[in-house]
């Protein structure tokens, strides 16, 4: 058998440049807290307004004891709901996503913002807006005829304005 | 040796590939100005995803599992100057795949299976089209056993003898898709027929994703071997020169096969029911199969370089200009390494974990599948068709510079309708829409890109007629043209070839507990955890 010395050494550089991506895609994943939807939670969509989490008065998003903040959001046939909510920049965030029929995706132009929404499942997905402005959230999944008719609306605020319009009821009296 | 029933067999595979792309490229034009909304009287998104959903099926499925067929019954011949083994066998294989595509096509065009060719469960489609696509790669196994049986068979007869590469390149090719299609399989008779015929109510559509990505990442690699195949065995020997590598092919080969198939999870990444370090472990195995390619892209341009120099290119980069630009395989491989290069650096970002999340199911996706499969794959392809149609037809290419037009032409066609889509993927276009409704002034942005798109589709669709125009008057030409298929030489015959390099067997010990590790536990988990499924939908 012949390999010739140049192509050991190009086989040597490729295994070096492909484990250079490797370990930057490790590093990034373990230590930056990439959040990838991987939680694996299953959950009955068809009987999701029984369920108590995605009920209709728990949409959207709710403040967190730790100032966070959980977003659980349906998506169905042809839209996101509910279809506007204000959120605030620079908080963490965690979305939780159920579709009620179909597979839908979901992204946030220019952020990573970005998950399938599968049926019979829970995509959870944290991350932290960094810019306000009015954003729509798009469906990037084909889910039948009506697929590009698929959005909603999320506004994006500084957090001292969220603080502000979401002041717990009945306590600020002062 | 009388080979007109082995060129028959091939040249028939080669035109139903062929018609099928024909009849795909022009609803490809249609698609791209339908979705650009400029011209008004044109939509229709039921005709719109009816077309998108049989454009996918006749492109990846037709074309690609057709034109592997007949290439690989006349390399496997050709190489190994023996008769196709069982021709009856062979033709019913044909028979069945040709049957599997009529069915498939009638609920396709008549929009009762407009799932789009990914299938999309719990969306349902007319029974008809998962039995048809059941009955395409039934077709296709007919070829695998074909192609199996004649290795076996001249290792019998050539003990200790090197199989002939362009027939281990084809043998690691049907063992890959034998391997590639029992993803898919599952999924369409476990799943989807009994589910579509109504003898089950529901399907887990975790599952379903689980196994179809099973299928996803290396039926790419199946669509991609022929391409491979002819840039190690047969442009050098067009190009004027001599393979740089046999043995470095052979390698090359063995990891396309290996690390392409449990690598598949990387389709995954956005998905919720398969955990972190199973999308990490798939998406290391993703950077390992980057390596067959370096190593292609180094000794197939090393086979290029040994040609140019032949041809009296002098310097550093004058071999360059010294090669046989106006051979049409020549030309085909040069820029379907171009679109390569490219399309490779948009796959690392796709494969990228982090960076995934950006472009995710944005318009990239499809920018990144036409520039690399539509460019590099099909591009040679074409290549291998001008330099077939005369061995196979017996008469003379009708016109070579219509063939070098058709491959500039189809190269500059894809650059100006890939970029601007790579581009509306990074503005975050969604793929897949047929139409722009959002109420947002980011769509704006997006008009330009898809005007630029426009004459890219329009500029394929023109190529794609001179290519069919070109193969059609070669056919009915009156001269006649007496030739067979050449293979490079290498400039180091193989000798003393280890068994791992000449043969299968341990490679398939090898992928068995690969596949076992990467997918035994993700698919077992659905069986374990209480799941869900879902009714059947209309779409």
């Amino acid at each position: 058998m012949h390999i010739d010395q140049l192509e050991k050494k190009w086989a040597t550089i490729s295994l070096g440049i492909a484990g250079l991506f490797v370990a930057i895609i490790l590093i990034s994943a373990l230590f930056h807290g990439i959040h990838a939807p991987s939680n694996v939670e299953t959950i009955d969509s068809a009987r999701l307004h029984l369920s108590e989490e995605f009920a209709e008065d728990n949409l959207g998003p709710q403040r967190n004891p730790d100032g966070s903040i959980t977003v659980r959001m349906v998506a169905g046939r042809y839209g996101f709901y509910p279809k506007t909510m204000t959120l605030p920049a620079e908080t963490n965030l965690t979305f939780r996503w159920v579709s009620l029929d179909v597979i839908h995706g979901v992204h946030i132009p220019m952020t990573n913002m970005s998950t399938m929404i599968v049926p019979g499942y829970v995509a959870q997905i944290k991350t932290v807006l960094h810019h306000t402005g009015d954003y729509p959230l798009l469906c990037n999944e084909y889910c039948g005829m009506g697929h590009a008719h698929m959005w909603s609306n999320v506004k994006v605020v500084t957090k001292s304005d969220w603080d502000d319009m979401n002041k717990p009821a009945g306590v600020s009296h002062e | 040796m009388n080979n007109a029933v082995e060129k028959k067999l091939a040249l028939t595979h080669l035109w139903v590939a062929f018609g099928a792309f024909a009849l795909a490229a022009v609803m490809g034009l249609y698609q791209v100005v339908e979705r650009s909304g400029f011209f008004g009287f044109l939509e229709s998104r039921e005709v719109y995803y009816a077309s998108v959903s049989t454009h996918g099926v006749l492109m990846g499925f037709v074309l690609t599992t057709f034109f592997i067929m007949g290439f690989g019954y006349y390399v496997a011949s050709s190489s190994l100057k023996m008769p196709v083994w069982n021709k009856t066998f062979a033709w019913t294989g044909f028979g069945v795949a040709l049957a599997g595509v009529v069915m498939a096509a009638l609920p396709l065009l008549g929009g009762a299976a407009s799932v789009l060719y990914t299938f999309y469960p719990p969306m349902k489609a007319h029974p008809l089209f998962y039995i048809g696509a059941t009955l395409l790669v039934v077709g296709s196994w007919f070829w695998c056993v074909s192609m199996i049986a004649m290795h076996v068979q001249w290792k019998k007869a050539n003990p200790g003898q090197p199989v002939p590469l362009a027939m281990f390149a084809t043998t690691a090719n049907a063992i890959l898709w034998l391997w590639t299609s029992a993803g898919v399989a599952l999924e369409v008779l476990f799943q989807l027929i009994p589910w579509a015929l109504g003898w089950v109510d529901t399907i887990d559509d975790g599952l379903a994703r689980t196994l179809f990505a099973w299928t996803l990442h290396p039926i790419v690699y199946f669509w991609l071997i022929p391409s491979y195949t002819a840039f190690y065995c047969l442009v050098p020997k067009q190009a004027g020169g001599f393979l740089f590598s046999d043995e470095m092919a052979r390698a090359a080969f063995i990891l396309l096969v290996v690390f392409s198939l449990p690598i598949g999870f990387h389709h995954l990444y956005m998905d919720p029911e398969q955990g972190h370090g199973w999308k990490l472990l798939h998406g290391v195995g993703t950077f390992i199969v980057t390596l067959p390619t370096f190593i292609t892209g180094f000794t197939v341009i090393a086979s290029l370089e040994i040609a140019g120099r032949l041809n009296g290119g002098k310097g550093l980069f004058g071999w360059i200009a010294a090669l046989p630009w106006t051979n049409p395989m020549v030309l085909a491989m040069i820029l379907g390494l171009l679109m390569l290069i490219l399309g490779g650096f948009g796959g690392l970002i796709n494969a990228s974990y982090a960076m995934n999340a950006m472009v995710h199911n944005t318009a990239w996706v499809p920018g990144h599948f036409h520039l690399i499969f539509g460019g590099t794959t099909v591009i040679m392809y074409f290549g291998i068709a001008y330099y077939f149609w005369p061995v196979l037809s017996g008469k003379p290419l009708y016109c070579k510079s219509l063939a070098l037009t058709q491959l500039w032409t189809w190269f500059v066609g894809m650059m100006i309708m890939t970029t601007p889509w790579h581009i509306l993927g990074l503005l975050g276009q969604p793929r897949r829409i047929d139409s722009v409704n959002y109420n947002n002034l980011l769509t704006l942005s997006w008009e330009p890109y898809e005007a630029t798109m426009i004459f890219g589709g329009a500029i394929l669709l023109y190529s794609s007629g001179l290519l069919i125009y070109n193969l059609y008057k070669t056919q009915i030409g009156s001269e006649t043209f007496q030739g067979e298929v050449e293979y490079a030489e290498p400039i180091h015959a193989p000798t003393d070839l280890p068994e791992y390099l000449n043969s299968f067997k341990v490679w398939n010990i090898v992928i068995a507990v690969f596949m076992l590790i990467a997918f035994g536990y993700p698919i077992l988990q659905f069986f374990l955890m209480e799941t869900f499924g879902s009714g059947r939908w209309g779409v």
